[in-house]
């Protein structure tokens, strides 16, 4: 027996182009959305599943150290006369060789896919750090002047539409910039330094920009009550206005980190070399050394991996592991920045 | 500073037969002229507020009360381009659009409370003592008698005294603008100035206030504006009306309400217009 249909009541269902409409557009943004999460995890998918056999393994200590903690060496591949090959690092052979042992005269060499990472790891959170820290203090100080201080008209306008295109600056200009400006002209060199204000501007208009838009999210309340009261205007923005715009400036942090981790271009000539024996506390003759001097780094490294050695099964496991550490380092620079960012929340709620 | 002791301008001469107290003019506002920009918004206002009483300024919408009460403590400089096109504006005889006035110290004297209540989200006892923090004291025993004090002066007192430290946005909308009242008599003003108060507030929270300002006035001149017409006659000693830019009427209140001199005052207080 077939079941009654429902009976029309004045609130029925009746399907209309706008109702089927809605529908439609629900279903192309939702679309839209999980494409994006399908590439990201495809790529992120990948790096992962190529690089967690580098990083971890499966006997104790589950993970391994010597990639992480030890310098960058040349990989010698032997291959014995019964044809079984075996990998030794450079320092590994030349131990054997001091011991008395003699190595089999068929051998091939790669650059850097033996021993670790471990200096490029340092000199990309030293960057990003310094990096980090001048573009905030820069980028903020000009959006409270631009928010709070100037008067509005047609000058400011310029300067926000000329900060603005900043963002549209391809990274490999920036680094044409920093080269000619703090390498050259100011005579910095490859340093530390240069890269980090290369690197500072470079994300500034994200900061700026967010910045802006953070205070200017905060209530026009806040400011009156404080200056109805007799507070200067640096009072009322220090305790009225910048700690419930922390947080939208903190987003923008997050975004920034990613970049400014990431890209090679900015610090191909400003701060990175290929290989430095030292780390960058070591071999320092004044303290101030330590600010002007070259420091390897993860993307670049990546960059030399994957360009200066001809591709091969080697190379690859250190290639892969380096950009899986690299995902790692920004996401837990990030990570750090969102927990920031919720305790600021919480404690300048509004 | 020079002030005349028993100034009594012509439009507050005591009708015959009635005992009429002397005040004091404390703001004098001198042939004001007054633009946003290009356009003129109040048109050559004559006017003396008098000493420790409420003067209600009263008119349709966009008569620029709002922008003259503004004036007073110069809150309109916020605005970009606002001027003063002629005439000034004297608080205890000075004119407080010349150069040599600071404005914090003006603004320390003259308090503001707004028709938008604005507690800061931090805790009440910070929002009360925000106002002595930024003029540098930190003496907590003389924070924790100016809170006491404040909130007793605005009769919220026995509703927080317990929760001082939990956040002023916690509270319902009577008891904010009590709190932004308490905040503003907290830096010890000569002057308030209310904007609409109780505009975005019901009929018991209103009351509330009202009272308040009957006993505000023994310490504090009070400048209110209103569009209740209602309250400018409960509140008010002094009104003013106000109609397109300019000065129509001043007055004592009952004056005003019962026997009004222009007709165009007759017209907004019967409700032909407005």
């Amino acid at each position: 027996m077939s079941a009654m249909p429902p009976q029309l009541h004045r609130f029925s269902n009746v399907p209309t182009v706008a109702k089927s409409t809605q529908i439609i557009f629900n279903w192309l943004f939702r679309s839209a959305t999980y494409l994006i999460l399908i590439c990201a995890s495809i790529v992120f998918g990948y790096i992962i599943i190529k690089g967690l056999p580098v990083i971890f393994k499966v006997s104790p200590p589950f993970v391994n150290w010597e990639f992480l903690t030890q310098k960058p060496e040349t990989l010698h591949v032997f291959e014995r006369d019964d044809g079984s090959k075996f990998q030794v690092s450079e320092t590994a052979m030349r131990d054997r060789m001091a011991a008395g042992e003699t190595m089999p005269t068929k051998e091939e060499t790669y650059v850097y896919s033996a021993g670790g990472i471990f200096p490029c790891i340092v000199g990309t959170v030293l960057l990003v750090l310094g990096s980090m820290a001048i573009a905030l203090v820069l980028g903020v100080c000009s959006a409270v002047y631009l928010s709070e201080y100037s008067n509005q008209g047609r000058i400011i306008n310029f300067i926000r539409l000329a900060i603005l295109n900043l963002a549209g600056v391809p990274s490999i200009v920036f680094g044409l910039f920093g080269f000619g400006l703090f390498v050259l002209a100011f005579h910095w060199k490859v340093s530390l330094l240069a890269g980090w204000f290369t690197l500072a501007f470079m994300v500034l208009p994200i900061i700026i920009t967010a910045s802006e838009e953070s205070l200017r999210a905060v209530p026009k309340g806040f400011r009156e009550g404080s200056l109805a009261l007799g507070a200067t205007q640096w009072q009322t923005i220090q305790s009225n206005v910048l700690p419930y715009a922390l947080p939208g400036i903190l987003t923008s942090s997050i975004l920034s980190v990613a970049r400014v981790a990431g890209e090679t271009a900015p610090i191909m000539f400003t701060a990175a070399v290929v290989m430095r024996n030292n780390l960058p506390w070591e071999g320092l003759k004044h303290s101030t050394d330590f600010f002007f001097q070259a420091v390897m780094a993860l993307p670049y490294h990546i960059y030399v991996l994957a360009t200066k050695v001809p591709p091969n099964e080697f190379t690859e496991r250190a290639q892969y592991g380096a950009s899986f550490v690299f995902l790692f380092v920004v996401m837990a620079i990030a990570l750090v920045s969102m927990i920031l960012r919720s305790k600021v929340r919480s404690k300048y709620k509004w | 500073m020079t002030h005349t002791k028993m100034d009594v301008s012509a439009s507050l001469t005591p009708s015959a037969g009635t005992h009429e107290t002397v005040y004091r003019t404390l703001i004098e506002v001198d042939n004001v002229d007054f633009y946003y920009g290009q356009s003129k918004a109040l048109h050559d206002i004559n006017l003396k507020i008098p000493e420790k009483m409420v003067t209600s300024f009263i008119g349709p919408s966009g008569c620029g009360k709002s922008t003259l009460l503004r004036c007073l403590n110069r809150m309109n400089d916020l605005i970009d381009g606002t001027r003063v096109g002629k005439g000034e504006i004297r608080i205890d005889g000075v004119n407080i659009y010349s150069p040599d006035v600071d404005v914090i110290e003006l603004r320390k004297r003259v308090g503001m409370v707004f028709q938008k209540s604005n507690p800061f989200p931090k805790s009440i006892y910070e929002n009360i003592i925000y106002g002595l923090r930024i003029q540098g004291i930190n003496n907590k025993s003389l924070f924790n008698e100016v809170v006491e004090k404040s909130l007793r002066g605005a009769a919220l007192w026995d509703e927080v005294k317990d929760r001082l430290h939990e956040s002023a946005l916690g509270m319902s909308g009577g008891q904010m603008q009590r709190l932004c009242i308490a905040r503003a008599i907290a830096v010890n003003p000569e002057i308030i100035l209310m904007d609409e108060p109780c505009s975005a507030l019901d009929p018991i929270a209103t009351m509330k206030i009202e009272e308040l300002i009957h006993e505000l006035k023994r310490q504090f001149t009070i400048v209110i504006v209103t569009h209740n017409m209602q309250q400018a006659g409960r509140c008010s000693d002094f009104t003013a009306f106000y109609y397109i830019g300019k000065l129509i009427e001043f007055d004592r209140t009952e004056k005003i309400f019962t026997n009004p001199a222009q007709k165009q005052t007759e017209d907004y207080i019967t409700g032909r217009f407005g």
